[in-house]
């Protein structure tokens, strides 16, 4: 495996994330780390992409310490895509994609062919080739998203970190997004790795999911194996009923609605959980 | 060979087409302030005629013209294009490295704070050589620009916080300077002419003694515009794309600061310049650090010749200091931006 991390100890300033943290992304498939907010999710995705850096443990990239290589050489092997995204004012997706070429240029240096196969290249592959003499700011939500991954492929690593990269896009943009990354992991091999916010966004596209909670991996496995009623109950604190995904087949989690936000001891308001059960009866 | 892939035809003219326009731009600008460069020679100057510039390039000049057009013409128009090109790099590179159009050397405080430690250096320590002139007037640039930064900085710095700040050391500066000229009134009119920038009576010497430092500074930041470019995308980005973005902030910083003391250290605090030269470049030729950088060093340099020359021209013999023309362009300028960016 490629890229993981062991035993790292997160914290900006005196605000520690994460104590003792060791996660392993699979290569070759689509990871997706979710959890409640303010588990730490992002925060071990920076971690991995060596933005931050862990005050214990390391982040081991191809089997050495991130931070023994260089910036620029991480860049060759490992893309980040974070957030908080802004393009420059006007800029062209055309040039925007170009800077992914930046870890592979010397300073004034004329592009190479390999360079700009690289940008065709990903302009192709995201579906962009149409919009490249666009500026980024006349772009919808998902195409300029599909623009930010572009420049990320045009890197050239089969290792790409997202960090919510659906967040702030209406639904049929989420999916353009995720339904992109999900292409690039199976024709192009790329390995992905991404925080979302959704549970069922992260069921449909997710090999491997990894639960975070308050800094602590709760559990990982394939969707099926880790979202469950008592793990949504457990992370998130709420009740949810667990169907399969009537065209997928995947895990579709239904939250039930009342509060049951705050129950550490599981014992959930009365009305909230009578009116789960007696749902849950008429389901069947 | 036949392998070679059929997109990269297509790719190429885009680049290079765009790289034309940006060039061409330039290009023009530069020839505009050459042709400036020799009309405006002889503006405000008696017995030196529009054209005598063009005379003198020819060596049809009577002698007595043209030891004036020598002596005291040219080195103006060379120290315009010199002190010009280096605020407005100075001014673009600023703003790229903080991510902020206010971001100029005079608004976070370079210029005055340059001003006010030349000043003390000029007043306290007449004997100085000529040489520590610079250099305190550089520590000065540093020193104002570390202070703004440091109290304007909360995770990063808004536009208009940094302008505020920036007001705020300025007219710190702006104090010190007053207290040097009340305790020292023998020497008021030579330092406030200074002050408010301007280019009478400098001389080749002048020329001669600030020219490294755009030789050797410009370049220097050409270098780094393409790492220039990838901080436009934020820190985390550029991090991920391999720039190692706190000490190429650094460098550049440093650089910018540098040249924009030593500029004021040659023509005393020419204000606005920095701001303005830039914003109208990123207009005509848009973010691209190598382009734009030039680009900006054209407009400097421009906006410097055209506003000494209505400084000499306006009321001769009266010669009004090429640092109040700028300020009269560049005061509505900086409010018209600050409405429009200000947030």
């Amino acid at each position: 495996m490629r890229l993981r991390a062991e035993g790292v100890e997160l914290a900006y300033d005196q605000f520690v994330i994460a104590t003792d943290l060791s996660l392993t992304i699979p290569d070759g498939k689509v990871s997706v780390l979710i959890g409640p907010n303010g588990c730490g999710k992002s925060t071990a995705l920076r971690a991995l992409s060596r933005l931050l850096r862990p005050r214990q443990g390391a982040v081991l990239l191809d089997g050495k310490a991130i931070h023994s290589f260089s910036t620029k050489e991480v860049a060759r092997r490992l893309a980040i895509l974070p957030q908080l995204l802004s393009a420059p004012e006007a800029i062209t997706v055309e040039d925007l994609v170009w800077f992914g070429r930046h870890p592979h240029r010397r300073s004034l240096s004329v592009p190479s062919t390999v360079d700009r196969d690289a940008v065709e290249w990903a302009l192709e592959v995201t579906g962009t080739v149409p919009l490249r003499r666009k500026s980024v700011d006349q772009l919808s939500g998902g195409q300029r998203q599909r623009a930010w991954i572009a420049l990320c492929l045009a890197q050239g690593t089969d290792l790409i970190l997202l960090d919510e990269p659906t967040t702030f896009l209406d639904v049929a943009y989420q999916l353009e997004v995720l339904d992109l990354l999900a292409e690039l992991n199976r024709t192009q091999g790329k390995t992905v790795a991404m925080v979302l916010h959704d549970f069922n966004m992260a069921a449909e596209y997710a090999d491997h999911i990894f639960v975070m909670k308050a800094g602590v991996l709760v559990t990982e496995g394939s969707p099926e194996q880790v979202l469950t009623p008592s793990l949504l109950h457990e992370v998130f604190g709420i009740e949810a009923q667990v169907h399969a995904h009537p065209v997928s087949g995947k895990p579709l989690c239904i939250p039930i609605k009342g509060r049951s936000r705050s129950v550490p001891d599981g014992s959930a308001t009365p009305v909230a959980a009578s009116a789960g059960t007696r749902a849950a009866a008429a389901a069947k | 060979m036949t392998a070679q892939p059929i997109t990269a035809p297509v790719a190429a003219p885009a680049a290079a087409r765009r790289g034309r326009r940006e060039w061409g731009i330039a290009g023009a600008i530069t020839v505009t302030a050459l042709l400036a460069s020799v009309l405006t020679l002889g503006a405000g100057a008696r017995g030196v005629g529009w054209l005598d510039g063009v005379a003198a390039i020819a060596g049809r000049l009577d002698p007595d013209t043209a030891t004036l057009v020598e002596r005291f013409l040219v080195p103006r128009v060379l120290l315009c294009w010199l002190v010009g090109i280096a605020l407005a790099v100075s001014g673009g590179v600023l703003q790229g490295v903080i991510r902020n159009p206010l971001a100029a050397p005079d608004i976070i405080g370079i210029t005055k704070g340059a001003g006010v430690a030349a000043m003390a250096a000029l007043l306290l320590w007449p004997s100085a050589p000529v040489a520590a002139l610079p250099v305190a007037a550089f520590a000065g640039g540093v020193a104002a620009a570390l202070l703004v930064y440091l109290f304007a900085y909360r995770r990063g710095t808004s536009p208009a916080r940094l302008a505020l700040v920036g007001i705020a050391v300025s007219a710190l500066c702006e104090g010190g300077v007053r207290f040097l000229l009340v305790r020292n009134p023998l020497d008021v009119n030579a330092a406030l002419s200074w002050l408010t920038g301007s280019m009478f009576g400098r001389t080749m010497t002048h020329v001669v003694q600030f020219a490294p430092w755009v030789v050797v500074l410009v370049p220097l930041l050409l270098y780094y515009a393409r790492r220039l470019d990838t901080l436009g995308l934020g820190d985390d980005l550029a991090t991920g794309l391999g720039e190692p973005v706190e000490r190429t902030r650094r460098i550049t910083l440093l650089l910018a600061v540098a040249l924009a003391a030593a500029a004021v250290s040659v023509a005393g605090t020419v204000g606005f310049v920095g701001l303005i030269a830039p914003h109208m470049a990123r207009r005509l030729v848009g973010g691209r650090h190598l382009a734009l950088l030039p680009t900006a060093a054209a407009l400097g340099a421009l906006l410097l010749l055209l506003a000494d020359a209505v400084g000499r021209g306006v009321a001769p013999p009266l010669e009004i200091p090429v640092g109040l023309i700028t300020a009269l362009v560049g005061g509505p300028y900086f409010l018209y931006l600050l409405t429009k960016t200000g947030k």
